[in-house]
Parts: structure tokens; sequence; C-alpha cells
């Protein structure tokens, strides 16, 4: 009864954000005031309506109900609660609800924390959210239905969940990760919102940047998290591939920060403002992109789960939908934002504007890399795939001018700089960061190569900016103790987003110029020594978990004679799905991880085995961590929350450059 | 000119000036990080779609079956040779020195990436068997289409 249950209040959703999207605009159209507010009270409905359709799918999973096909195939009563909980979102069909789910989160945040703002502005916006989880809704009802049932003839148990995915990483990877996509839907509703009205102001750049920080901030984490969970669970200690999939979910990241840096100028000095609209809607018309090519199964890659051609079709068809639409709203309205803002070619605008142009160049690099095996096939070319090799060379050109840009740009004043006052603060600036680059490397790096030192150089340019950066601020007026602590949230948030950006550089320069991998044939007793670590193999146990067999190799690491760890390296098999697993294991630490995974038995009884040693692994996604730090702080600003002085303060604004555009 | 015309003469040559340095980058390092994918039957006769041969060094992906009972090991090291196969006449040696994946099996769908030894050998640097036993890239299921022992256990058990 329940799923049944589940699947109408699914469908009274889909209804519900149907009359979000159709009623509120009829009201601003007409002014007619109660369709106005509807916009809210309809989106509070739709949201616990697809709540309780979500909660029920979670309930099903966790009292084992195989009768419900989609349970059948991604679950087993001998998985342990939280895997059976985190398999909700496993595979196609309920990470579609958890998107439709998330959705009508954002929808609702945006309901309830947007009362600052005029009601007329929150119906529009709401409303172009309703046609997106209209078009969300059709699509898993009608084609990927996580509620169907199996009777009359279920299963007694079910066929598991992929072991890969039976992992911490994966209870919190696609939430952080969706929450990020769906998120760029509230900017990309809040510029056609504005495109619709015709009024593109520093106000509308204000309401929409907390939340485009928010959503770039749940993607920072969820692409580390993705990361650091291929690192350690696909056994073979790589944290990014180039994977489609991998570049799927880092398009919209390149966009949206191209876009949070772009709408803090259309904030700041009313410029940009249709160059900002134009990223707000790519942001999130990458993150449809990146659905399509995932769920329509086009990609060759380890995600891809679902390959049935109606869905593909289907989202294609959104995806021309939303975009298209988009992109010709914006050709008829675009025309009617002026940016009013001067600004010199010596000037923060303008290092701001280099800022967007290697993002973007970045983002054609990793959008070509994508579609262009896709293409080349389509065209009767055969088959191709486009290396690693490929984005390493060409992101390793991009970040040499982003970063070198990066440390300077912070030190510009908006409108004009005169270039002679930064002689000086440039000068201290390079040569603090090339002695803290020859002290670095002189401790840490084993031999020198040319990449390694323009990566922590880049890393430390970034570092030694910053630090002078927050110095000059705080001793503009007072004594540095006193400036400090006057500094506002949002100067530490750009501090620490480039920080973070500075500490994965330094550990992507590391781990990829001195990382040390063996695969050598190891048995048990043998022992090998590199990098002043001795790594012994000990013996293989036999290992029994709830629903996986297999042995556990045990490693004693020694350094320098010293014992420093006891590693044991698993290999299972799940008994349901017939399927090995690697369970690599790790010794981990701030300036240098130790990796070792199982590899197969060999026939002599010997084992290959993976002993990896990864220097500075951790800072990258450490890097992340603090980036998303930094947004949090931004969205906390006193600007963005305190409801009184911004209320009185905006409304006049507003008003006033409504005026001028119209 | 004026100030404000020679301001945006200066951005927009420099903005075609940078495009076009990126395209010619991006162009350059594709030409040579594009891996062609073959057949084995490819590979000895040519690309169905171009005809095509590939060179001996050049660098390529393939895709087959791995013949049952041709898996060969180095006591010593972990070396390892094993042959592909696919529906056509085709078969390719390929060896590689490394460990192979956890789905690696004789009779099961992988693709190699290396680069072409001799006429009907690869030297591998990656070999790869996908996560899902029921998964297989595209080109391989094409490569393989009507074989008999291609259907995995969980397949026959349906």
């Amino acid at each position: 009864m329940l799923p049944e249950i589940g699947q109408f209040t699914l469908i009274l959703a889909c209804i519900l954000s149907f009359l979000q999207m159709v009623y509120p605009l009829y009201g601003v159209q007409t002014g007619h005031q109660g369709a106005i507010r509807s916009a809210r009270i309809l989106t509070i409905l739709q949201f616990i309506a697809v709540a309780s359709s979500f909660a029920i799918l979670a309930y099903s999973f966790l009292i084992n109900d195989f009768t419900v096909g989609y349970i059948a195939t991604n679950s087993n009563s001998a998985m342990p609660w939280y895997f059976r909980l985190s398999a909700v979102w496993g595979a196609h069909e309920g990470s579609l609800l958890l998107w439709v789910f998330l959705l009508a989160g954002w929808s609702i945040a945006v309901a309830l924390m947007s009362k600052r703002l005029p009601i007329e502005s929150v119906a529009r916006v709401l409303a172009v959210l309703g046609l997106l989880s209209f078009g969300f809704y059709l699509f898993v009802i009608l084609t990927s239905n996580p509620f169907e049932r199996t009777l009359p003839y279920f299963p007694i148990d079910g066929r598991d969940l992929n072991p890969l995915l039976q992992d911490f990483g994966l209870v919190i990877h696609p939430p952080m990760l969706y929450m990020g996509y769906v998120g760029f839907s509230v900017a990309f509703a809040f510029a056609i919102a504005a495109l619709l009205e015709g009024r593109l102001d520093s106000a509308w750049a204000k309401w929409s940047r907390p939340w485009t920080m928010a959503a770039w901030m749940f993607l920072t984490v969820g692409i580390a998290l993705g990361s650091w969970w291929a690192y350690y669970e696909l056994g073979w200690g790589g944290w990014w591939f180039w994977d489609p999939v991998e570049n799927a979910s880092f398009m919209p990241w390149l966009a949206g920060t191209a876009l949070i840096h772009s709408l803090a100028v259309s904030e700041k000095r009313g410029v940009f403002k249709s160059w900002t609209v134009l990223l707000a809607l790519s942001a999130f018309s990458l993150s449809l992109l990146g659905t399509f090519l995932v769920r329509s199964g086009v990609l060759v890659s380890v995600h891809a789960f679902a390959s049935d051609p109606t869905r593909g079709l289907f989202i294609l068809g959104f995806l021309v939908l939303v975009i298209g639409g988009s992109l010709l709203l914006y050709a008829i309205q675009a025309s009617k934002v002026k940016s009013r803002g001067r600004y010199e070619l010596a000037s923060r605008e303008s290092m701001l504007l280099i800022n967007n142009i290697l993002l973007i160049a970045a983002l054609i690099v990793v959008l070509l890399g994508t579609l262009l095996p896709l293409v080349h096939k389509e065209i009767g070319l055969g088959s191709i795939s486009i290396g690693e090799p490929f984005f390493n060379r060409m992101f390793t050109i991009l970040i040499v001018p982003f970063a070198l840009f990066l440390g300077v740009g912070s030190l510009f004043r908006w409108k004009r700089q005169q270039l002679n006052d930064l002689k000086k603060p440039l000068t201290l600036i390079l040569i603090l960061s090339v002695l803290s680059t020859v002290l670095f490397l002189f401790i840490f790096a084993p031999f020198l190569t040319w990449l390694a030192v323009l990566g922590t150089f880049l890393g430390f340019w970034i570092i030694v900016a910053v630090a002078y950066e927050i110095y000059l601020r705080s001793t503009h007026r007072h004594a540095f103790s006193k400036g400090v602590m006057k500094l506002g949230n949002s100067h530490w948030a750009m501090s620490f987003g480039h920080l973070g950006l500075a500490v994965m550089i330094i550990g992507i320069t590391m781990t990829q110029n001195f990382s040390i991998e063996k695969d050598i044939k190891l048995a048990v007793g043998d022992h090998i020594t590199f990098e002043h670590y001795d790594f012994h193999f000990d013996q293989v146990k036999p290992l029994n978990g709830p629903n996986y067999t297999g042995s556990v190799g045990i490693f004693t690491v020694k350094q320098d004679q010293k014992q420093i760890a006891v590693m044991h390296a698993e290999k299972r098999i799940y008994t349901v799905q017939r399927m090995p697993m690697t369970e690599a294991a790790i010794d981990a630490g701030i300036t240098r991880d130790l990796y070792i995974a199982m590899g197969e038995q060999l026939p002599d009884g010997a084992w290959a085995v993976r002993i990896y040693y990864k220097p500075f692994i951790r800072w990258i996604w450490l890097g992340p961590l603090i980036m998303a730090f930094g947004g949090l702080l931004m969205i906390c600003d006193r600007r963005y929350r305190s409801k009184k002085e911004n209320g009185n303060e905006s409304v006049p604004t507003t008003e006033k450059e409504g005026a001028q555009n119209a | 000119m004026n100030p404000r015309r020679k301001k945006r003469l200066l951005i927009t040559s420099s903005l075609i000036a940078g495009l076009s340095l990126a395209i010619g980058l991006t162009l350059y390092a594709l030409q040579q990080n594009i891996d062609l994918f073959y057949t084995p039957n490819e590979i000895l006769n040519g690309k169905n779609e171009t005809g095509a041969k590939p060179e001996i060094g050049q660098r390529l992906r393939i895709g087959g079956m791995v013949l049952n009972g041709s898996v060969q090991r180095d006591p010593e090291s972990l070396k390892v040779s094993f042959d592909l196969i696919d529906n056509k006449a085709g078969q390719v040696t390929v060896y590689f020195d490394g460990i192979l994946p956890d789905l690696f099996r004789e009779g099961q769908g992988i693709v190699a990436q290396g680069v072409l030894k001799s006429e009907n050998a690869i030297d591998a640097f990656e070999v790869l068997a996908k996560h899902d036993e029921e998964y297989m890239p595209p080109e391989v299921a094409d490569a393989l289409k009507g074989m008999e022992h291609l259907k995995t256990e969980s397949e026959l058990a349906k």
C-alpha cells in the first residue's frame, strides 16, 4: 500500500508544480494578488508532497520491501541499514527522485527565505522553479518510476547494490553534488525572472548572489567528495580521471565559479550584467547537460547506469526546451540591460573579466574533450577517446595565467588602478613567494622538475598575495590587530576561496610530480623498501562481512626501522552479485598518504599488490573544503542576512534603477 | 581615436588573439591525444568505416573478448599477455605489465589502451574491465555481437 501512496504523492507534487508554474505567472500578468501569493503556498505544498514520496521510498528500503522493483534490484536484506538508506539514490530512478526532492527543497527555501523581496519577483522565480520541477516530475513519472511493483512474483531477497556504492562516500557524495547541480536552478530562475521582468539591477545581483554561492559551495564539496571516494574506493589511487561524468560535474562548477565572480562585479559596480545573466543560464544548462549525458547512457562511463533510449530522448527534449527557451528570452530581453558603470583597463573589473575569460576557456576545453568523442562517433568516423594528457596539458597551461592574475587581481582597486602603485607590493610578493617555494621544495621535494617548481610557485604566489592583501586592507585605517577584526565576512570569503585554490594547486603539484607507484608481486613474508618506508607483507587472513567474503592482506610498515602502521588491504567478493572489490588500505597523513591495494592472487599463491606513496594528496581535498568554507562565510555576511537594513535600503534603489532601465 | 574606442579595440583584439591562441593550442593538444578505437579485426584489416589500418607505433584503444586459455603470466613479475578476439576473424595479442582489474576474466569483454607493437600485437599501458558485470562498452558489445559465450552468468540466470 505504502508505495502506491508514494506514487500518488509524487503525481500530486507534479500537479502542484504545474500550478506553481502557471498560477503565479497569471497573477503577475493580470495583477491578481491572490494568484501571486499562491506561489509560496503551492511551493510549500509541492515540497510536502514530494518529501512524502521520498520518505516513503526510503522507508520501503529500510523495511526491505522487495515487491518494489527498484528496491529488489538495488538492495539486499544483508546490507546494513545506512547503506539500505543510501541505496535510495544508488541507481537511476531513486537518484532522480532525490533530484526532484532537492529541487523542491531549494524552491521552498526560496519561498520561505526571501521575505524582503518584492512579492512579484518571488512569484516569478517560483514559477520558473515550478516549470523545472514539472519537467522533472514528468520525467520521473513517465520514464523512471521508482515505485513500480514486481507483483505478483516478487523476489525473496534483493539483488544487492553495486558493491562500489556500498560505501560511506556514496552516502554523502550524490546528495552534495545534486544540491549543487540543482542549486544552480535558483540562480537560473532568478535570471529568467529578471529577464521576464526586463529589469536587471544591482538588487537582482544581490539577491541571487547568496543562492548561487550556496549552490557553488555544495557543488565544490560534492566534487571533492567524489574525487576522494574514487581515490580510496576504486582501488588504483587516482583522484581525477577526466571521466565524462566527472567532466559533467566540473563544467557547471567552472561556469558557477565564473558566475560568483561576475555577480560580485554586477552587485558592486553594476557592470557585466548581461554577461552575468548568460552565465547564470549557462551554469544550470550545463547541470542539465550533465544530467543528460549521465542519464541517457550516451556516455561510456563508470557512472552510466541507464541506457533506456526514451529516457535520453526525454531529457534531450527538456534540455532543448530549457536551454533554447532561456537563450531565446535572453536574446530578446538582454538588449534592454545597460551597464552603467565605467572602468579603466587597469582595474579590478578587468581582472575579474580575465578570471571569467580563463574560466570559460577551461570550460570550453572540458566541453570539447567531453563531447568530441560523441560527435566523432555520430558522424561516422569511428569511436575515439580523448586521453587524460589532453586535459592535463590544457589545464597546466590555463592555470598559470589564472593563478598569476588571481594573486594580483585582489590588489587592484575598482574602477581605476595606478599601475605604478602596484610595483612595490608585487616585487615584495614575488620575492616572498620565490623564497617560500625554495624553502618548501627544499624540505619536501626529493628532486626537482620544472612543473613542480612552477606549480609550487603558483600556489605560494596566491598564498603570499592573499596574506599581503589582508595586511594591506587591515592597516588601511587602523593598526593591524584592530583592522583585521574589522574585515567583513565577504572579504574573508574571498581570501579563503583563493587560499583553498592555492592549497589545491600545491597538493596537485606534489602528488603529480612526486608520487611513487609500485605494482609488484609479493608473497607472504616478502618486503619492499622505498622512500625510507619498508612494507612487510605479514599474512593473509580470510574475511567475513555481512554481505561479502574475501581475504585481507596485513602489512607492517616501518620508517627508518620504526613501526609506523599496520595496514589491512582487503579483497572482497560480494556474495549476491559475485563481484570482486578492492578495499585499499590507506595510512593518511598531512604530507603523505601510504596506499596499499591488493590485486589478484597469482597462480603460484603470491599476490599482485599496488603500493603507493602519495605526497600531499590530502591537500587536493583540503583545498576545496577551504574554498567551500569561504563560500559559507560569504553567505553569512550581514548584508544578506539582516532584514531591516536591507529591506529599507534596497527598495528605493531598485525602483530608481528599474525606472532607468525601463 | 578617442580613448573609449581605443579601449574597446584593445579589449576586442586581445580577446581575439587569446581565443585563437587557445583554439590553436587545444587543437594541437587534441591531435596528440586522440586515441582511435579498434576491434581486433579492424587492427588486422582496417577500420570498418574508413578502411584505414593502424600504423605500428600508433597509440590506440582496442576492445574485444579475452580468448579462453590465452592468458599467460610471467612467473617472476606481473607481466601478462592474452589474446583478444571479436565476432569476425580478428585475433590480437595484448602485452601488459601491471595489475589486471578485478573484473578481468577469460571470456570477458575488455578494453585496453596502448601502442601497436607489430601487426597483431599491442603493448598496453592500461587494461579496463568495467565495474558492472552486465555493463559493456557499446563498441565492445558491437564487436562481440552474436558470440556464444559472451553471456555473463547473471544473464544466463534470468
